[in-house]
């Protein structure tokens, strides 16, 4: 099953069936096959229309905030001693994180299609208040699932999407987190595909939601290349992102595939540690299996029951990932590492006092990593890790592990 | 001639329609479960689904994705769905009524196709339901059914317009499903003019036989696929009727099983109502 001799591009993909190698595809229902066609047609020919770039890209300019900066770490890397490291500053975009970048895009896609109707999963919340926004924006009515554990420790998001006038509707089925949000926003677009338009999160689900998912949210390696090459006259050496579903760390990483130099590396989630068997490291831990309409690495038992992912960070507490991750594992063009729930809460904490900066738990994942990394990297060795969301949203649950309580 | 296929030529012969009823496998567990599978035919059941429960069911409503945790809860594995099948075929002597397993697609490829359809096919089952395996890719699985003598059926699906059609008949056999609503099971249930339209549109692309399932809950709604149809399928509403025969522990009441038979034969008596010419 794993792939042989490495291709000319790493960036060609998927096939015309939504293939990366082995994985990718579309598992899902016949329901929905006709409306997963309709979109993979739309989305080709949005793709062709220079007026749909330009409207995205107003918005992502004027309105997100884009392009956002690339941040030179100072004191981080003296602490840390070794590379030259700098922040891709994604959380600073509107709503706080990469997630508005493919919402834009996903929002403009429904409205080019005539839906009047947007569905969503969320985790951590981000990617459903991202999602409510656009939707406030372009007067669209939005419903968003949730898992009820997420909306316990997540709540702050829970509470912006209702004032942006999007419905939250608690997943209690399950594991109650966010796979389960997924197979319930499954369950409603089956009912409901005629009018709805289902905007996925992340480099998931069946084709072409990863392909498409990515290539909006490519803006960030994109821009990382320019502003790189402005700052220091050359490409970065090392890539880091954190990986729940994997959109941040696609966005960042697919401009960079075919410079060969790169060391690009996603960050899981380890939850308790890898051995303890309690994580959401789908690559480290799980193997091949179908999901949420695409083959890819899958945490499962021997039988294929889905098994529970474990994570403090809610937007990482997955036990899938995207296929294009699965297949740039096994091609061996990106490394894949994982950090701890307690060596993400100590790079929070570290940003926050050295940098002045409040990052997002799923963030600190990529940033834990980086705190083993960097000291083993020579200092003219440029490292780019993405700052892909901040932690507001994560005060009220570090603070409780903490045992702080927040009053007024 | 497979069991489904001569299943559907008897019934042509006797000028109706078939029942076909859904249970979870290991629902509420093994032991009833098995009891339930074994008094299928007597009640009135044509062909049996048997569903092979999945940790997450994306298809399929509150009433079958509890099912599936409590058959999972009682420790349901593929293996043991096997055995309920090989017993069945054993113990009853039924060598006529066509098995078919009903799930998701995972649980099949982590056994490996070949391997799944090697061991179904020996166990006596007839052929699978995969609800997320669409045209798009059931070539993973259809060369390996087909070696082991083993009938894909496919869904159809409101969406599934005439020019999909064909790629859906493509890797059909023994039946064709039709999803007579939009949505997940045991929601909604079709008028009987849309189940007439759409049963009349796939006529006119295929020779196969069709079955007509979701939101099918009363022996009226049953006869009234049945005037149309080739089969009326039921899961939830059989699968509802399980669950009303459990004490609030969760164990079985004595009236569960004789609760199910009763209900199941009052939808027998529709379908069979119906004469065809």
């Amino acid at each position: 099953m794993v792939t042989s001799s490495s291709p000319n591009s790493f960036r060609t993909g998927p096939d015309e069936r939504g293939h990366f190698g082995i994985f990718g595809g579309r598992y899902v229902a016949e329901t929905l096959m006709p409306l997963i066609l309709e979109l993979e047609t739309a989305y080709n020919a949005a793709k062709a229309d220079p007026a749909f770039q330009d409207e995205l890209d107003y918005l992502l300019e004027h309105y997100a905030g884009r392009p956002s900066p690339l941040y030179y770490a100072k004191r981080l890397t003296e602490q840390l001693g070794g590379a030259k490291i700098y922040l891709k500053r994604d959380e600073l975009n509107h709503t706080g994180s990469h997630k508005i970048n493919n919402v834009l895009g996903q929002v403009l896609m429904a409205k080019r299609m005539g839906k009047t109707r947007v569905i969503a999963e969320t985790g951590a919340g981000q990617h459903g208040v991202a999602t409510a926004t656009a939707c406030a924006l372009f007067d669209i009515p939005c419903v968003v699932f949730m898992g009820s554990v997420d909306v316990e420790r997540q709540s702050p998001n829970v509470f912006r999407m209702k004032m942006l006038g999007a419905e939250v509707r608690p997943v209690t089925a399950g594991s109650s987190t966010l796979k389960d949000a997924m197979n319930e926003a499954l369950r409603d677009w089956v009912a409901t595909c005629e009018n709805t338009f289902y905007c996925i999160g992340t480099v998931a689900g069946p084709h072409p939601y990863p392909a498409m998912v990515r290539d909006f949210q490519c803006v960030i390696g994109n821009e990382t290349r320019q502003q790189m090459m402005k700052a220091e006259g050359r490409l970065p050496d090392t890539l880091v992102a954190c990986i729940g579903g994997g959109s941040n760390a696609m966005g960042l990483f697919h401009p960079f595939l075919d410079d060969k130099g790169i060391r690009i590396i996603g960050v899981e989630a380890a939850g308790h540690g890898i051995e303890t068997g309690e994580h959401a490291a789908s690559l480290s831990g799980g193997r091949p299996g179908v999901l949420h309409g695409n083959r890819t690495y899958l945490l499962q038992d021997k039988e294929g029951q889905i098994t529970e992912a474990h994570s403090i960070s809610a937007g990482l507490d997955y036990p899938g990932i995207g296929p294009e991750h699965s297949w740039l594992k096994e091609m061996g063009r990106v490394e894949y590492a994982s950090a701890t729930d307690n060596e993400a809460l100590e790079a929070f904490a570290l940003l926050c006092k050295l940098e002045g900066i409040i990052p997002a738990l799923e963030s600190s994942h990529a940033l834990a990593h980086v705190m083993k990394l960097a000291p083993t990297l020579p200092k003219d060795n440029l490292l780019v890790m993405n700052l892909s969301g901040r932690g507001d949203k994560d005060v009220p649950q570090v603070a409780a592990r903490m045992g702080m309580k927040i009053e007024s | 001639m497979s069991r489904i296929a001569k299943r559907f030529a008897q019934l042509k012969a006797d000028q109706r329609a078939g029942l076909v009823t859904y249970i979870t496998a290991g629902d509420p567990d093994v032991d009833i479960s098995y009891q339930i599978l074994k008094g299928l035919p007597a009640a009135g059941a044509d062909l049996i689904e048997l569903g092979m429960p999945f940790t997450d069911p994306m298809a399929d409503g509150p009433s079958i994705q509890l099912a599936g945790q409590r058959a999972l809860k009682a420790g349901m594995t593929i293996d043991k769905t096997f055995d309920m099948v090989r017993r069945f075929r054993k113990e009853t002597g039924d060598n006529d009524t066509p098995i078919l397993l009903m799930g998701y697609y995972n649980l099949v490829y982590q056994r490996g196709a070949d391997k799944f359809c090697k061991d179904a096919a020996a166990a006596g089952v007839d052929g699978f339901i995969l609800v997320d395996l669409p045209p798009e890719e059931a070539d993973e699985l259809k060369p390996f059914a087909e070696a082991n003598g083993l009938d894909t059926v496919l869904l159809t699906a409101p969406t599934t317009d005439d020019k999909r059609l064909p790629a859906v008949l493509k890797y059909s056999s023994g039946f064709v499903y039709f999803v007579s609503v939009l949505g997940i099971t045991g929601t909604r249930s079709a008028t009987e003019e849309a189940v007439q339209t759409h049963v009349a549109r796939i006529r006119r692309h295929t020779k196969l036989p069709i079955g007509v399932g979701f939101g099918i809950r009363t022996p009226d709604q049953a006869a009234a696929v049945a005037r149309h149809a080739d089969a009326a399928v039921v899961g939830t509403a059989i699968i509802d009727r399980v669950k009303a025969g459990l004490d609030d522990k969760g164990k079985a009441k004595p009236d569960l099983v004789p609760g199910v038979f009763a209900y199941i034969r009052a939808l027998a008596e529709g379908v069979r109502g119906v004469r065809k010419a």
